[in-house]
């Protein structure tokens, strides 16, 4: 593989755990906010 | 994906590039004197939905941020200052940029009108077009008062956290609206006093480019006349208590004497701009310090 092909790789791997990480929090907020909005 | 090797300039946006693209460093003091305005509030949110107001406030500043780098990409690239940011150093594709942007506006504003108020959603919404569309497009390449009257869009915050707390906006909100507003025009013309050069290659037409250096330091001790009665008036007006009226009347004189000297002064090739860059300083110093002030002193009377 060459440089470019590897770091191609890297980034999109780095990009899709981020965004998976940020998906995961967003669904966790939601979850959170729905419970604080039936309470408040 | 094949074999053949991929020339670097269509390599995908690193995750830290997107981050840079939200200007994480200028969002900090908007999270801040949003957070403020929430805290000031008479009514208390769960905190879940204090959390949420806040990360709302920073996406649509991040977003706010997004565009305008997309929209000043060709002049970033004459700045040093700006230079390196992900467009103009060709790490993304202003499309990319444009897409995360527009996604990011539209995140803010729906998650922040269901989590809270549809009030405070509107405020957020309208900051962030006016950043985008009456800064950026507009004011900032046409005429020296694109600060004054763009500064408006760095004023929301406090605003949007008041209202997301109460559902309405007051006269104290008004007040802190109005700090930043004033507080605005000294902060960026004494930072373009000393990085005057660069907006001059940009053609960017900043006061000290267009009216010269002489009339810029007046306009920051005249705009810092109304920003000091600004900051005494919640005091003033028995919206804030002695903790905050302490720290406004310092923390303001202090503000006066240095946009005094910076105002009374000619710049000399050797000096390095000292009094302008203390006074830059200052003045970030000086609005998390009052804001904080104001925070903490109706908190404690709450």
């Amino acid at each position: 593989m060459t440089e470019p092909d590897a770091e191609f790789h890297r980034r999109r791997n780095s990009r899709a755990l981020v965004t998976a990480v940020l998906l995961g929090a967003f669904v966790l907020l939601i979850f959170f906010i729905s419970i604080a909005k039936m309470q408040h | 994906m094949t074999d053949a090797a991929i020339p670097a300039q269509q390599l995908p946006a690193d995750w830290r590039d997107f981050l840079a693209l939200t200007k994480p460093r200028v969002m900090s003091l908007v999270v801040f004197t949003g957070l403020c305005g929430l805290l000031a509030a008479p009514v208390a949110l769960p905190a879940v939905l204090g959390f949420t107001t806040v990360l709302c406030i920073a996406l649509g500043a991040g977003a706010a941020g997004a565009l305008n780098q997309w929209y000043e990409a060709d002049i970033d690239a004459l700045m040093k200052r700006t230079a390196g940011r992900p467009l103009p150093a060709g790490r993304m594709d202003r499309q990319s940029a444009l897409h995360f942007g527009v996604g990011l506006s539209f995140l803010s504003v729906i998650l922040l009108g269901l989590a809270t108020n549809w009030l405070a959603a509107a405020v957020l919404a309208v900051s962030i077009l006016f950043y985008v569309m009456i800064y950026t497009v507009w004011l900032k390449r046409r005429t020296p008062q694109n600060i004054v009257i763009g500064g408006a869009a760095g004023a929301f915050p406090p605003v949007i956290g008041w209202a997301a707390a109460t559902g309405d906006i007051t006269l104290l909100p008004v007040l802190m609206f109005a700090l930043i507003f004033l507080w605005t025009p000294p902060h960026f013309w004494a930072l373009a006093l000393f990085i005057e050069s660069d907006y001059a290659r940009a053609g960017v037409p900043m006061m000290p480019v267009v009216a010269g250096e002489r009339t810029t330091r007046v306009q920051i001790f005249l705009y810092t006349l109304p920003m000091a009665a600004c900051a005494l008036a919640p005091w003033a007006m028995g919206l804030a208590g002695a903790i905050y009226g302490i720290a406004a009347l310092i923390g303001t004189a202090l503000f006066l004497a240095l946009s005094a000297q910076v105002g009374m002064r000619q710049s000399r090739a050797d000096d390095g701009a000292k009094p302008e860059r203390r006074l830059f300083y200052y003045s970030i110093l000086y609005l998390f310090a009052l804001f904080l002030a104001l925070a903490v002193d109706r908190m404690m009377a709450a």
